[in-house]
């Protein structure tokens, strides 16, 4: 659970910020005295980011795993809950050439050595530049298939340089600290190495599918 | 959002095959999600006239039509009832490819004899080109269509769905995205000359504009058109319109909406004659204010909304849908067209409200420029005075009470190269600004410049804005990919996370299977843990918008979703069910996050070893879960004690805490028939809980060595007979007291036919053991006695006979 200020605005997303839509929210019946309703089920790991950095002076680096939760209506690819993992490393000298790096050598471990990453810029409000990492497709190896409807890249996570706005909300002064952050799904990797269909498998905890790992 | 490239080609030259052009959007920062080509399939076909029209002789229904195409002409058989002399059609010659009309597949059209008369060739309907399923007659072009020219120039397209990112409404125009092409492949931008003759009246004089908060609305700006005709639009304009997938209506709505999707800035037009007193009054809505929109629906609204109003009343809902009643209609004959910036905020908290979207809602919420409203205005009321006729008043109405000077923006060369990790010349920073419409000072030789920010780019804010769009321009992959280079920081492991893996690890070489369930769940679900059907434990915490029932509340404990789980599996599967869960619960905490307890709660059921062919394994029972708790906290070093317990879930005779010194880490026990039925489980269950927090510093502690014993220990076993209602426990406790005994097993319970009732036998193996000295028959049965005294004293026990 969370409060808004730490799921959004802490994150460059304050109240009436269209970049809301892009998550959609289930929100918790705690209602404050003036009637506010702050608290939430986050629907990303990111504000972790804000909670270690208000604990903690750089150098950083963190992982962290957890669950996520959206107002979303489920099917084969959808889920109202699933996991995502965070990072992030703040410290004096960190570029987005360090995040390529680290982020490409992470797909190269996790989905073999043969494996291309593709970076292309995104946005998310709490990063600058913004990243997507996309890996060649495992199954046509960009040529365009099902899998990757026809495009040839399977996009794996979302990143970039954390935004000085954030660094300044938790006492990091920008100018002298940079840092990085990315999070991605967690289901998606291993529907895609195992060829699962249906992402709610994993929570619908049939032992019929279960017992196959 | 959708756009055509032979729209995008009227402001910027593509010199890139539609492919190359998606995926250089897409890597700097526009998702192109889909490309759509229209009259791929249509080679073979081009446009013809219409030029004789006769009666086929062999049939009634049929006609023989020729059709000039410029270089030729040709007759061929139609059945279509609607074609006149002047038509301009479609003509496909042998060879197209086409849908058939009835059987929608794909045909190759091949020569045919029809009723005597030899047809190379045909005139199409819009369902055999496949543009519409419309099959009841010949498709009319319009009457400018290019006599011979192929339809796939004159009408093809490639349309581009984008996907663009909440923080560029900029790119929600034509004009904008012509503007990324350009800078991406370093071409020249064209953009609209704006130039029309005005009226001598001023604006003024036909209306008043009044901004009640300026905070809500920065600027409104409108234009006065007198003795327009209204009609529909031109057909390029209406193709434009319905190739984005917006329907045309009458020539100055389309004129409002093209301008919309060309520029971004959305427009509306009011009949101004129905504008009362000649006011336009941007303000609140008062609460429960009643306005009828455009899709002739009455809408009350709060006073947390904006309205258009004039002297009377609302007319319009600011920025996301005009009233019906001031709506350009035939009948209208002058009108006002505004073009405005609203506050995102109110914009977004009255589209919540109301349930109401639109394409101009789509853009405003977004946050456009203040400085987009005038150029748009002007563009469209150029287009109206071309298409609709009329006169338009003298200027511009321009209430600009949110103008603000944007400063421009101080960047470094060492700041672009900290941030990306990689040297980029100052020449190719400023000219990859340049292209994208930023322009740059550089003050004296230095490695900084001034950046002046356009005023379509309100995204742009910083010095880091500025990074990413040099960034993405060169391309993401022309930045190196380098490791972190300094010293990964000593990592730490929390004793949390030691105690959950090590947990988890011992459960699982238990041959439990791990299952992960839903943070939330329902209170029905929650309320058959208790055999009366009530919530135990505290009240959960509610979700305020749940997406199901099902899924109202948080949970407050594991069992529930666990015991729901082992029943949904037992109707696929039979033998044995081992099943656990390491998670969060949550416990509401009062003015604060709940408190995030973490859980290991597992479930037995069913034969020990499944169905084994050499024995039979056996029900799991009350003993496995024992020694499953045993198993898990073995490690722990203090002793583990079991102990009576209260819990509504259990059987009130099956169940123990569980305590490791004399701290409940947790409980165990069978399932309160009850409860098993409500979940509908068959067989019996058997819980097991604990409660990770207690697993800690203070209750696990170090092991400490004991010598081995020097000398030999004696053994003796003993059965006494005791009243049902003294516990082993008690027993147990009683002969622990003395010292001398080293270990103690209980290895015989007995009722029966040798016992007196209301008593039990229990048969005990004592171990006698010193570490001083080797002890002797006598002493030990000394010691013995003292036991047999104690227990006789205390339980009235007897030694067996």
């Amino acid at each position: 659970m969370e409060w808004d200020y730490y799921n959004f605005e802490a994150l460059n997303i304050p109240k009436d910020h269209p970049a809301r839509d892009m998550m959609a929210t289930l929100w918790v019946d705690f209602e404050t005295d003036v009637g506010d309703r702050p608290m939430l089920l986050r629907t990303h790991t990111s504000p972790m980011q804000i909670r270690v950095m208000e604990k903690t002076r750089p150098p950083i680096r963190v992982i962290v795993p957890g669950r996520v939760y959206r107002y979303e209506a489920t099917d084969a690819t959808h889920e109202s809950m699933f996991y995502q993992v965070e990072g992030l490393a703040v410290d004096k000298n960190i570029t987005l050439a360090d995040l390529k790096g680290t982020l490409f050598e992470f797909a190269r471990c996790l989905f073999g050595t043969e494996r291309k990453a593709r970076f292309r810029c995104d946005y998310f409000p709490f990063v600058e530049p913004g990243v997507e990492m996309a890996i060649d497709c495992l199954v046509c190896s960009g040529a365009g298939c099902r899998l990757c409807s026809g495009i040839g890249w399977i996009e794996i996570l979302g990143a970039g340089m954390v935004h000085p706005e954030v660094l300044r909300r938790v006492g990091i002064n920008p100018d002298t600290y940079t840092g990085f952050a990315f999070g991605m799904g967690v289901e998606r990797v291993p529907m895609l190495r195992y060829g699962i269909d249906d992402i709610r498998l994993f929570y619908s905890n049939d032992l019929r599918f279960l017992s196959q790992f | 959002m959708k756009v055509s490239l032979k729209w995008l080609k009227e402001y910027v030259d593509i010199v890139l095959p539609p492919g190359e052009l998606a995926k250089k959007l897409t890597m700097a920062g526009v998702e192109v999600k889909g490309i759509q080509i229209i009259g791929g399939a249509w080679t073979n076909v081009s446009i013809g006239e219409v030029v004789a029209l006769d009666v086929h002789p062999n049939a009634d229904r049929l006609k023989l039509v020729t059709v000039d195409l410029k270089s030729r002409r040709v007759t061929v058989v139609t059945g279509a009832p609607n074609l006149k002399i002047g038509d301009k059609v479609p003509f496909a010659d042998v060879g197209a490819e086409l849908i058939d009309g009835h059987t929608g597949e794909t045909v190759k059209l091949k020569p045919a004899k029809i009723r005597g008369i030899t047809s190379e060739g045909m005139v199409c309907s819009e369902k055999e080109l496949g543009i519409s399923d419309d099959h009841q007659g010949i498709m009319i072009l319009p009457s400018e269509a290019p006599v011979g020219v192929p339809l796939a120039e004159y009408l093809g397209d490639v349309i581009l769905d984008l996907d663009i990112t909440p923080n560029r409404p900029d790119c929600l125009s034509v004009i904008g995205i012509a503007r990324e092409i350009a800078a991406l492949t370093e071409q020249a931008l064209r953009v609209p000359e704006i130039n029309y003759k005005e009226l001598e009246k001023p604006v003024e004089s036909f209306a008043s504009v009044e901004i009640v908060e300026p905070a809500l609305c920065p600027r409104y700006c409108a234009s006065v058109i007198t003795g327009v005709k209204i009609a529909p639009s031109p057909h390029w304009l209406q193709q434009r319109l319905m190739a984005y997938g917006m329907r045309p209506i009458n020539n100055i709505v389309d004129i409002t909406n093209y301008v919309m999707l060309e520029y971004g800035q959305p427009l509306h037009a009011f009949d101004y004659r129905k504008i009362a007193g000649e006011r336009v009054v941007v303000r609140r809505a008062k609460d429960k204010e009643v306005l009828t929109t455009l899709d002739e629906t009455e809408r009350t609204l709060n006073s947390d909304m904006l309205v258009i109003a004039d002297a009377d009343r609302a007319v319009a809902i600011a920025g996301i849908m005009g009233g019906l009643d001031t709506e350009v209609t035939e009948a209208t004959t002058a009108i006002l067209v505004e073009s405005a910036n609203f506050d995102r905020a109110i914009l977004r908290r009255g589209i919540a409200k109301l349930g109401l979207k639109s394409e101009a809602s789509l853009r405003f919420e977004k946050g456009l420029s203040h400085e987009l409203p005038l150029p748009a205005l002007r563009r469209a009321t150029q287009l109206i005075l071309e298409i609709a006729g009329g006169q338009a008043a003298k200027g511009i109405w321009d209430a600009y009470p949110g103008k603000t000077e944007r400063n421009p923006i101080s960047l470094t060369i060492s700041e672009v190269k900290r941030l990306l990790g990689m040297d980029i010349k100052l020449n190719s920073i400023i000219k990859t600004l340049n292209l994208l419409g930023f322009e740059c000072q550089k003050p004296e030789v230095s490695e900084r410049i001034l950046v002046t920010v356009p005023y379509w780019r309100t995204d742009v804010c910083g010095s880091v804005d500025l990074v990413e769009e040099v960034s993405r321009v060169i391309g993401y992959d022309k930045i190196p990919t380098t490791m972190l280079a300094a010293p990964v920081p000593a990592r730490r492991l929390t004793p949390e996370f030691t105690v959950r893996e090590k947990l988890r690890n011992i459960m699982l070489s238990c041959g439990f299977q791990e299952v992960l369930t839903y943070s939330l769940t329902n209170l029905d679900l929650l309320k058959k843990l208790s055999p009366d059907q009530r919530l135990i434990g505290p009240q959960p915490l509610r979700i305020a918008n749940p997406m199901t029932r099902e899924q109202e509340c948080l949970r407050t404990t594991l069992r529930a979703n666990l015991l729901a789980t082992l029943a949904f599996n037992q109707k696929y599967g039979t033998g044995a069910f081992r099943l656990f869960e390491i998670g969060k619960v949550f416990i509401p905490r009062e003015g604060d996050l709940p408190e995030e307890k973490e859980e290991l709660c597992a479930i037995l059921n069913g034969e020990r070893l499944g169905l084994f062919w050499r024995q039979q394994s056996g029900l799991m029972d009350f003993f496995d879960a024992k020694g499953i708790v045993e198993g898990l906290l073995c490690w722990i070093g203090n002793e583990i004690k079991f102990d009576i317990a209260n819990d509504k879930s259990l059987h009130p005779s099956k169940r123990s805490d569980v305590l490791v010194g004399n701290v409940r880490v947790g409980i165990i026990g069978e399932v309160h028939p009850k409860v098993a039925e409500a979940f509908e489980l068959s067989g019996t269950t058997y819980l097991i809980e604990i409660d990770l927090k207690q697993i800690s510093s203070s209750t696990v502690s170090l092991k400490k060595y004991e010598p081995l014993p020097r000398f030999p220990s004696i053994i003796r076993d003993i059965a006494l007979v005791i009243d049902e209602k003294v516990t082993y426990k008690q027993v147990r406790d009683a002969i622990q007291k003395f010292p001398l005994v080293s270990r103690l097993a209980l290895f015989d319970l007995y009722r029966g036919e040798q016992i007196p009732r209301g008593k039990k036998s229990l048969a005990f193996r004592i171990v006698y053991q010193s570490q001083t000295k080797t002890l002797t028959d006598e002493q030990v049965a000394q010691v013995q006695k003292q036991i047999l005294d104690a227990l006789h004293h205390e339980f009235g026990a007897v030694l067996r006979k």
